[in-house]
């Protein structure tokens, strides 16, 4: 009897409690700040893309508006030193990530399907290599150029490169490879596949989508870096080294044109991604 | 013979990358121990003296800038904390089906060139910028305000580069969380705000761990903020390193700064760890 009277009580604070929301005014407040956020993280996108169209007196943008103008994207290459540093910045991003992604990928497959002696040591240098501050790796990198009296230029660029993508590829490909199904490759070797036409016909396009997210993250991790390379560059120049040099001297418009191409290009290459994956995710509805 | 091969195949699959990051990450850490206990100059050359002295040497020179490093360090830290959590809290609890479109939107940054990044807020903050060129003009700020060259811009503008990073793992934390666990708290009577702080906080702090790890040692060793936004009085000890490295050619002080900028950090990345007791950091990277 007692509990018969208490129990619809209970139920129905519950559900007052519920109906009512945790403040709707707090809600709108927290998305109000969110978009704040959002467009706050833009801002900088902003004023790249915009500045690119300001007129340059002299060639070199100033921080005031002199007028809109397409000169820097009509004149995108007449830098020659700039653009020969976009063509650096490319060559090591695309051979950094190649070779990350080939060192890499055994050592994610290893990762997921051995159990091996060893393992928490790779564990732990991996992370530290992720951790550590660029201004040390790039440090000690040219520490041992200087030891052993190694030229400065595009190779120990790209040893670098590799060295910091190569924990990253390892890392974001062991993540997307714990969630695989094994029993598919086990399946391929029952119906008499060798383990070499299992591997590249059933394993390796299974993980593609990994080793595509790794490669797009080494590819702007690389053409991206400034400290590191700054330290084992050398003469050789590559696009945010040649930006940096030219801050004390003056933006050309065409920094910010180049900047933006790049933006376009990796927000094209990751949205696209996404709704691959969007649309991979969600079968049949 | 195939279970000798099978007892071998995580070694070899490991062995590439393993060498890469043993030769160009683990042995150059070696190279500039070396070369900090080396006297002597680059005209003349460089000897192992096993100089220990150059150690209590340069943290009497340049202790300045080592606390103003892990103050700034600090400090952007925590204005990335709390500006990205609630965003991170939002995305994963309200964002519905477009959540990785608003992931997407928070990594947007990255595909900007880092180097850029920091120059567009040159541009933003200037003297005669659009910021505080339209409050001076209406008369909210008096002539002489400037940002620029101050800590609060250096500060600001490491606080802004790491809003993803620190977005990123707090949301992979937070997406983790079973609803359930929220309908539990709430049949016990905890209120929204008891919710919040005993229950998905705590939840999420393996994530908190990481970006907060993952910023702090990004921050401390960073010098392009400090040489593009700040002036004399903002100089960080990656910007000391990069001059006496590079510019100077003082290995010995070079190298000596950049040790005990990585021992510092690992001692109190442990005391953090035991403090803290996260220890699946990969996870979240």
């Amino acid at each position: 009897m007692e509990a018969a009277t208490i129990e619809p009580a209970v139920e129905s604070a519950r559900r007052r409690r519920r109906s009512r929301p945790p403040g709707e005014r707090g809600r709108w407040a927290l998305t109000a700040y969110v978009i704040a956020v959002f467009l706050y993280t833009l801002v900088p996108i902003v004023v790249m893309i915009v500045y690119a169209f300001n007129k340059a007196p002299n060639g070199r943008l100033t921080f005031a508006w002199n007028g809109f103008t397409l000169d820097a994207y009509r004149n995108l290459f007449a830098i020659a030193d700039l653009t020969n540093a976009l063509v650096t910045s490319l060559e090591v991003a695309a051979l950094s990530t190649l070779i990350a992604v080939v060192l890499g990928t055994p050592a994610a497959l290893a990762m997921t399907r051995y159990r091996f002696h060893g393992r928490g040591v790779a564990d732990a240098v991996i992370l530290s290599d992720i951790a550590a501050p660029s201004v040390v790796v790039g440090a000690s990198l040219l520490g041992l150029y200087v030891t052993f009296g190694v030229p400065r230029g595009f190779t120990t660029i790209l040893i670098a490169h590799v060295a910091f993508n190569v924990a990253f590829v390892i890392v974001v490909l062991r993540a997307r490879l714990t969630g695989l199904d094994q029993s598919i490759e086990e399946a391929a070797q029952d119906l008499y596949a060798n383990p070499w036409v299992a591997f590249w016909k059933v394993t390796v396009p299974l993980i593609m989508p990994g080793i595509f997210s790794a490669a797009l993250l080494a590819f702007a991790l690389s053409i991206d870096d400034y400290i590191i390379t700054s330290f084992v560059a050398g003469q050789t120049l590559t696009f945010p080294l040649w930006v940096y040099g030219a801050v004390k001297v003056g933006i050309p418009p065409q920094v910010f044109a180049m900047g933006t191409l790049i933006f376009v290009a990796g927000a094209i290459t990751a949205g696209a991604g996404v709704i691959a994956q969007r649309t991979r995710s969600v079968p049949g509805s | 013979m195939l279970k000798l091969r099978r007892a071998a195949a995580p070694y070899l699959l490991n062995l590439p990358s393993w060498a890469w990051l043993v030769l160009f990450f683990l042995v150059p850490l070696f190279a500039i121990l070396s070369l900090s206990l080396q006297t002597g100059n680059s005209v003349e050359g460089f000897n192992l003296t096993w100089n220990f002295q150059v150690f209590p040497d340069v943290i009497s020179e340049y202790s300045t800038q080592f606390w103003r490093s892990f103050l700034y360090g600090v400090l952007s830290t925590v204005i990335a904390l709390v500006v990205m959590y609630p965003v991170a809290y939002w995305i994963a609890f309200r964002g519905g089906r477009y959540k990785s479109i608003y992931l997407l939107l928070i990594l947007l940054p990255f595909f900007v060139s880092f180097v850029i990044r920091m120059l567009t807020w040159q541009f933003i903050l200037s003297d005669e910028g659009f910021v505080l060129g339209t409050l001076k003009d209406i008369g909210l700020l008096p002539q002489s305000a400037h940002i620029l060259s101050t800590p609060s811009a250096v500060i600001g503008g490491l606080a802004y580069d790491a809003l993803p990073y620190m977005a990123l793992p707090i949301y992979v934390a937070l997406e983790k969380i079973e609803p359930a666990q929220l309908d539990a708290a709430a049949d016990l009577y905890a209120n929204p705000w008891q919710r919040l702080w005993r229950v998905i906080v705590p939840l999420s702090a393996p994530g908190i761990y990481a970006g907060v790890l993952l910023v702090f040692i990004t921050n401390v060793g960073d010098f392009v903020a400090a040489s593009i936004l700040g002036g004399p009085g903002t100089t960080m000890i990656g910007n000391i390193i990069q001059t006496q490295y590079v510019e100077n050619a003082n290995y010995p002080v070079a190298s000596a700064l950049a040790l005990l900028l990585m021992g510092t950090l690992l001692v109190g990345m442990f005391l953090y760890a035991r403090a803290f007791g996260a220890n699946k950091l990969e996870e979240y990277v």
